[in-house]
């Protein structure tokens, strides 16, 4: 028996066939939504994404051609910028919010997902850590980042000549990962099966 | 009483935690949750206002210093004629925070009221709410991305300005003010007859 974690209609759920879908009649949330192999292909997703966030971290990320002058900067400047004056603390936040986090998220669910996709008993301490990593979600905000730097581009467009570098791509390519990630994310199924595996 | 995180259920007088997850279970349903929602609803409010007021980009561009401040940054976009961007830089960083505002406010207050009607409507909203307030940190970006990449000394040079800080700070208080919310309250007044 579950409860709808939004509104707490109570249901006994059947088990729901792979591919479909099970939502709570009064408020329409989906309860679960089971997908084949979805484990393998997290843990896939999560492991090409962190390999893409590491490249996107040192590699130049923009350029940008001035007066003849050139000026190359990665993710790691965007993050120092602020790191002076009255501005430390929003470098970190910055920091935190497009690179640490979303590497942090990445680590606990492969921490917590690989083992079991193997089927073995979950890592130690498997649960806080992919309760941590459900409570970061909504702040790592790489996909935000994506749209702030389309935005720059097209105001300095009329200052300077610029070009993208590699980075750029890996992070835009990181987005799209991290998106098909999340699509096979079963909140549910998930709790349910490091439960079972536990006993 | 369900778990708000995995859903799962426990006896009445349940444990301050759910036994699966380890999520906080709320208590009973009128419960202090609208505390905090009003709590950060203010701070966010009271960090907007210097976030307009001041400058959020400081720009040199041949000895000459100009600021902006968010809503200058919006008309200098159109004079430039890039609307499609002038637009996403208002709808993310002037219509986003003013409409969640509002938002907060209004299921906060249909809440405390016992408001029974538009249950679904409300929850939609707040689902909204909750998604799309991330969103604002776009221009917070921009600012960063800019000041790391136009340091060019005497021909231009733009450095982040005291806006920007507020206005991040706004955008976490108030995010933290919709996860503050707990969407039960929302159902636990409402019309259940449509069930």
């Amino acid at each position: 028996m579950i409860a709808c974690p939004t509104c707490d209609a109570l249901y006994t759920l059947p088990d729901v066939a792979e591919g479909a879908r099970a939502r709570c009649r009064r408020c329409h949330t989906v309860l679960t939504a089971p997908r084949k192999g979805a484990m393998t292909r997290i843990v896939m997703l999560a492991s090409t994404s962190f390999i893409l966030m590491l490249a996107a971290i040192f590699f130049p990320f923009l350029e940008l051609t001035a007066a003849g002058r050139t000026q190359r900067s990665s993710i790691m400047d965007v993050v120092l910028v602020f790191a002076d004056g009255p501005f430390v603390g929003l470098a970190i936040a910055v920091g935190a919010l497009i690179v640490v986090l979303p590497l942090l998220r990445l680590l606990a669910l492969i921490y917590v997902l690989a083992p079991m996709s193997f089927g073995w008993r979950p890592a130690r301490d498997a649960i806080p850590v992919f309760r941590f990593s459900e409570r970061i979600k909504p702040w790592s905000m790489a996909e935000i980042f994506i749209v702030g730097v389309a935005v720059a581009l097209i105001k300095v467009a009329g200052l300077a000549h610029l070009s993208l570098g590699p980075a750029f791509w890996a992070f835009a390519a990181l987005v799209l990962v991290v998106a098909l990630k999340d699509n096979f994310m079963c909140r549910l199924t998930i709790w349910k099966t490091l439960e079972h595996r536990r006993q | 009483m369900g778990c708000p995180h995995c859903g799962r259920v426990h006896e009445a007088p349940g444990p301050d935690m759910c036994v699966r997850c380890g999520w906080r279970l709320a208590a009973n349903v009128p419960d202090t949750s609208l505390q905090w929602v009003w709590a950060w609803f203010f701070a966010g409010l009271i960090a907007y206002i210097p976030a307009n007021i001041y400058p959020m980009l400081r720009t040199q561009s041949l000895g000459r210093t100009s600021e902006s401040t968010i809503l200058e940054g919006v008309v200098e976009l159109l004079h430039h004629g890039s609307y499609s961007v002038a637009i996403i830089v208002f709808v993310a960083s002037i219509a986003i925070p003013i409409g969640k505002f509002f938002a907060i406010a209004y299921l906060a207050l249909s809440i405390q009221r016992k408001v029974r009607q538009g249950v679904h409507g409300r929850y939609r909203l707040y689902e909204v709410v909750e998604f799309i307030g991330r969103w604002s940190m776009i221009d917070v970006f921009v600012v960063a991305i800019l000041a790391a990449l136009v340091q060019l000394d005497f021909a231009a040079t733009i450095n982040p300005g005291i806006a920007a800080i507020s206005f991040a700070l706004s955008v976490a208080f108030t995010m933290l003010s919709a996860q503050s919310f707990n969407p039960k309250t929302i159902w636990a007044y409402g019309d259940h007859s449509k069930t």
